[in-house]
């Protein structure tokens, strides 16, 4: 991503402040809206269609959750049959000595842990690349937006190799450390930084004979806290969705998150070893599993729009 | 303070700040400096040595007699004619040109509907469109592999109930379309929330007057919404590309269900675990992560070279 094919773009007039709160409920000025048209049932219709594809399978999530193992094969998938969602849980939260509640626990450690991490490091670096100048800033910064499209899977297999010579694989070190590099949140927060502090802040705060350190922390750092939480949200969703680092690093399940986890329960279920009524705690464990970011997500769609309009808009 | 008085303490003001001056660049270079090295330390550690071992591990071959060796390009030419590589990445440009439009396209349309504010219950369906994305991916493809099934999945229980044969989601035939469809189902809300935020903080005079001229909403959406949100479209479309060739999550939980419609070089980077963690093959595995990445950059620096092109050219 080389900022090249952005420039002469129409540059977003507003601050990132406004843009980020652009919300149904608080039409900015400048912008009326409906506007020119009235609102349209037929487009209304269309779109609630189009929305159910999306919502479907989560609903089937939810209903076959609530069905014993030999009702899913018996009954119809999209209705409810005899309520045993009380006794899904039981199973999901007592199997194996309750090793499921391990994997919730390691997910979250993981993904708050690197999520607050690659936040504070690209906050950091990304506030020195939009408001210092230093000698070989750009060249720097290059290197980083270069390394956007590096596919972190293809570093999977060497950081093991690596890792497995100093002793680190099977240790939540394994996940944690690899995640904190978020090249892409350097890049969110210095075009974030950018517009969110203004240089005359810096100047009156320097010839008030404040030291670096101390305008970082004390000024810059307020002004960046949307940019952080944005950035903290990619990288916690990031370390929380992913399989492959973890599937690779870890052999112990007490170390496993929920993704390995399920997927392990869900090959054995597969495998028909047991009687085991793995089915049905696939799928309440999956449900469970995705509740807390389902309503993170809820509670914090402003960042995301925030930061997918700073990253998309003004590049 | 009287005008005289600024006039005396002018000189000495501009003095003390020329002295300060470079005193004020060293400490802001020592600062910037201190601010990027934990960045620098975790990319450098994380990221360049594990990139540059891969390179390395790539030149070399293990050998049942004589232990490892140098190999040269040996492992780079054995993928380049190697029919399960090949193939792996050729069914990935496949996807590619299949499902990143109609991910991409769907993703447009409904951010464009959003925006043009005629939309009735906007939040409600924004909401559900993004919501996937919340969904882990394997998670996901649990979901819709429970879905697909031919035993209790709802697709199997309805063609049944009226007679039809059960769809073969999970055959060969159907496969990558069905893994298409999960990948879509997964990020179209997240592509559509980055053109949506574009689309919103496009100024509303660039089109108010096309309207006052009697454009439809059609006509401003194709000649002045789209053009002006190029940058975040590359934006998705880069992410796009740079996902598609990393599929694996799917795949392997898919592979599950249909071992043997999936083989351990459905996707590259399926590969590339299998020949790693079940062959053994470190190296070659290694040459194959390392040709991956390649042909990421390549296609995408392709993308924003024909992007650039057309640009320049309208």
């Amino acid at each position: 991503m080389t900022p090249q094919p952005m420039a002469g773009q129409p540059r977003a007039g507003t601050p990132p402040g406004t843009s980020a709160d652009a919300d149904d409920r608080q039409p900015r000025t400048g912008r009326r809206r409906p506007v020119g048209g009235q609102r349209s049932n037929v487009l209304t219709i269309a779109l609630l269609a189009c929305a159910a594809y999306f919502l479907l399978p989560l609903a089937w999530l939810v209903i076959a959750s609530t069905k014993s193992n030999s009702d899913l094969f018996s009954t119809f998938g999209l209705w409810f049959a005899h309520f045993n969602l009380v006794g899904n849980l039981r199973d999901v939260f007592t199997f194996q000595g309750g090793i499921y509640i391990s994997w919730l626990r390691n997910t979250i450690f993981y993904a708050v842990t690197s999520g607050v991490g690659a936040a504070a490091l690209a906050t950091a670096a990304g506030y020195a690349f939009a408001k210092l100048h230093f000698p070989g800033g750009n060249a720097l910064f290059a290197i980083v937006l270069g390394a956007i499209m590096v596919p972190l899977t293809a570093l999977a297999i060497p950081t093991y190799l690596l890792f497995s010579n100093v002793g680190l694989t099977d240790t939540p070190w394994a996940i944690i450390l690899p995640s904190l590099v978020s090249p892409f949140g350097v890049y969110l927060m210095r075009i974030y930084a950018a517009d969110a502090i203004p240089d005359s802040l810096l100047e009156s705060a320097r010839i008030d004979g404040a030291s670096e350190a101390r305008i970082f922390f004390s000024v810059a750092l307020r002004l960046l806290a949307p940019g952080f939480v944005t950035v903290l949200l990619f990288a916690l969703v990031a370390t929380w969705n992913n399989y492959f680092l973890p599937l690779i690093m870890l052999n112990s399940p007490q170390y496993f998150p929920l993704t390995v986890g399920l997927a392990q329960w869900q090959s054995t279920s597969s495998a028909g070893s047991g009687s085991q009524a793995l089915f049905s705690m696939v799928i309440t464990g999956s449900l469970v599993s995705i509740i807390p970011l389902v309503v993170a997500f809820l509670f914090l769609q402003r960042y995301w729009q925030s930061g997918l309009a700073t990253g998309g808009v003004k590049q | 303070m009287s005008q005289t008085a600024v006039a005396r303490h002018r000189p000495r003001a501009a003095e003390m700040q020329t002295r300060r001056r470079g005193g004020l660049k060293r400490r802001q270079a020592i600062a910037s400096y201190c601010l990027v090295a934990p960045f620098f330390l975790v990319f450098l550690t994380m990221l360049v040595l594990p990139l540059f071992y891969s390179g390395y591990l790539s030149l070399f071959r293990e050998q049942l007699v004589g232990g490892t060796v140098f190999a040269g390009v040996g492992n780079y030419v054995r993928a380049l004619q190697d029919h399960v590589f090949l193939g792996g990445v050729l069914r990935m440009a496949r996807f590619l040109v299949i499902q990143v439009p109609i991910m991409l396209s769907l993703a447009l349309v409904f951010a464009l509907a959003l925006d043009s504010g005629r939309l009735r219950m906007q939040r409600i369906i924004r909401l559900s469109i993004f919501v996937p994305y919340a969904v882990p991916g394997v998670i996901a493809a649990l979901m819709w592999g429970y879905l697909y099934g031919p035993n209790f999945g709802p697709f199997a229980q309805g063609a049944r109930a009226i007679g039809l044969p059960t769809p073969p989601f999970l055959g060969n035939e159907w496969m990558l379309g069905s893994i298409m469809n999960i990948v879509t189902w997964s990020f179209v809300g997240y592509n559509m929330i980055i053109l949506y935020a574009a689309l919103r903080s496009i100024p509303t005079e660039l089109y108010e007057a096309a309207r006052v001229d009697g454009a439809g909403e059609f006509r401003v959406a194709w000649s002045i919404k789209i053009p002006a949100i190029r940058p975040a479209l590359l934006l998705t479309t880069i992410f796009s590309v740079i996902g598609t060739f990393q599929l694996f999550n799917e795949p392997n939980l898919l592979r599950i269900l249909a071992p043997n419609v999936i083989g351990v070089g459905y996707t590259p980077n399926l590969y590339a675990y299998n020949l790693a963690f079940i062959n053994q093959d470190i190296n070659y595995a290694a040459a194959i992560a390392f040709l991956l990445g390649i042909v990421i950059m390549i296609v995408s620096y392709a993308v924003q070279f024909g992007v650039l092109r057309r640009e320049r050219r309208s």
